[in-house]
């Protein structure tokens, strides 16, 4: 089976534009959460494409090609693509497409009549649209397709690809995925259910915790067959070396209270990687700031890590960036990488207060992993999508 | 319904439809193919929904079949609005 490994990485976030910029920011504790949102603020989608390419895109779909447009000139892709382009896929997770689009054309249904409804409509707002939007901006004519299981998307899009890569259906493929849900009716459907902070704070582990903080952006990698990118002279930012996708078959929204299928995500990827708990150095947790989602995952760890669980750092990105859905998994692939090759253990910002029975380690303050320069380092990134759907990756840089 | 429609005022509508799609300002002229400035299918359906608004008039997918330049479309436009 070929290894699969990662040349290049981009992320459009609430820290800012670019991958770095987001490991910088969230590493020195910077938190981009304002008024109970985390918003793309500094992001306009005409400094990465044409305008007429940004009006065939939903939010989702431009945070998307921004993130891709980095991603592939990390991976040294400017000048042209290094494998045959049906060889190259691209493979991205969503949540929920295109939902402001969908609104924006149900208010003009609604107020005007269905000749107002644009010819745009189904273009922008279809869930498969980043992907497509990706093929045709860089010329991917290997398997393109979207993937979507709710808040695990980003995971299983890139789960998926580096399984595609590994049976050989593709030498290299653009994966990650995006989300753009700070629309009317997303906001008041997940408050609806209870999800949303109503403090306005995400403190993923915290004893105070009381939901999740919306946020948008994209995350994207470049993963490519590691005797393809070796041949290419590439230079190599981290190795995929596992991945492992349950489903709960518990309850629609609920994970299960003992984190069975959590734990057997990561079990599974651990094995994947031909690697054990012995092996881990750090857990970027799905830690959504829910108090179901917290306890259930603090619970999984403890099963599939034994007892190492309480002696690994296990930090929520959410904790700057809020819960960007189905772009989650993709956009802390990315940040878990950097934080590896860095040696370090981003904090999950704001976590004070210790909850009875989540006694792990939640790294309150950044630091160094014990990990020494020169070994390999090896981080599982998790992600739990609503649905009862669970996917852990397995990195090391 | 715009009563005061002339073909000139027909003219700066399609132009500037055009050029809100995404196509370069200099280049939408009268002689201008829509292949050359990027003008697709779904353009041409927004553009219907412009005029057809604007004018009161009603295009049929039919009516477009034959229109190669900006010219064409602004023709077949004037012709309807009479």
């Amino acid at each position: 089976m070929r290894d699969v490994v990662i040349t290049g990485v981009g992320a459009i976030t609430p820290l800012g534009v670019g991958a770095r910029t987001l490991h910088t920011r969230w590493t020195a504790g910077v938190s981009a959460i304002r008024d109970g949102e985390a918003p793309c603020a500094d992001f306009d989608a005409t400094d990465h494409m044409t305008p007429k390419q940004a009006r065939r895109a939903d939010r989702a779909t431009q945070l998307a090609v921004g993130a891709g447009a980095e991603a592939l000139a990390d991976a040294g892709w400017c000048a042209g693509l290094p494998y045959d382009a049906g060889l190259i896929g691209c493979v991205l997770g969503t949540g929920i497409g295109g939902i402001g689009t969908l609104e924006d054309n149900h208010d003009q249904l609604r107020d005007t009549g269905p000749d107002a409804v644009s010819p745009l409509a189904v273009p922008l707002m279809m869930s498969n649209a980043g992907s497509a939007a990706l093929s045709l901006e860089h010329g991917l004519r290997g398997p393109v397709f979207s993937v979507v299981s709710a808040c695990a998307a980003g995971s299983h899009a890139i789960g998926t690809a580096a399984r595609m890569i590994e049976h050989g259906d593709a030498d290299a493929i653009v994966t990650g995925g995006a989300e753009a849900p700070l629309t009317p009716l997303s906001r008041a459907a997940f408050e609806s259910m209870g999800a949303i902070s109503p403090s306005g704070v995400s403190r993923p582990f915290d004893a105070r915790r009381d939901g999740f903080v919306m946020g948008e952006g994209a995350g994207v990698l470049v993963l490519e067959a590691g005797d393809c990118a070796r041949a290419r002279g590439a230079s190599i930012l981290g190795t995929l070396r596992g991945y492992g996708c349950t489903g709960d078959a518990h309850h629609i929204t609920a994970p299960h209270a003992e984190g069975h299928g959590g734990a057997r995500a990561m079990t599974l990827a651990l094995a994947n990687a031909g690697l054990g708990p012995q092996d881990v150095d750090y857990v970027n947790a799905h830690g959504t700031s829910t108090q179901l989602n917290d306890r259930a995952e603090t619970a999984a760890l403890k099963l599939a890590l034994g007892e190492r669980a309480s002696e690994i750092p296990v930090s929520s990105t959410k904790s700057a960036i809020g819960h960007l859905l189905g772009a989650a998994g993709a956009v802390e692939a990315v940040a878990t990488l950097l934080a590896l090759r860095d040696r370090v253990a981003p904090p999950t910002i704001g976590w004070e207060e210790r909850e009875e029975g989540m006694d792990l380690d939640y790294v309150p303050a950044a630091r160094p992993l014990a990990r020494r320069d020169g070994e390999a380092a090896v981080a599982l990134s998790n992600s739990f999508g609503f649905g009862g759907h669970n996917a852990t990756l397995c990195l090391q840089a | 319904m715009a009563t005061t429609a002339t073909p000139q005022s027909i003219e700066d509508t399609i132009k500037e439809s055009l050029v809100t799609f995404g196509a370069d300002a200099d280049a939408v002229t009268r002689d201008a193919t829509l292949e050359d400035i990027d003008v697709d299918s779904l353009d041409l359906v927004e553009l219907t929904q412009v005029v057809e608004e604007t004018y009161g008039i009603e295009l049929e997918g039919s009516d477009l079949k034959d229109v190669k330049t900006v010219g064409d479309v602004v023709d077949l436009v004037v012709a309807k609005v009479g």
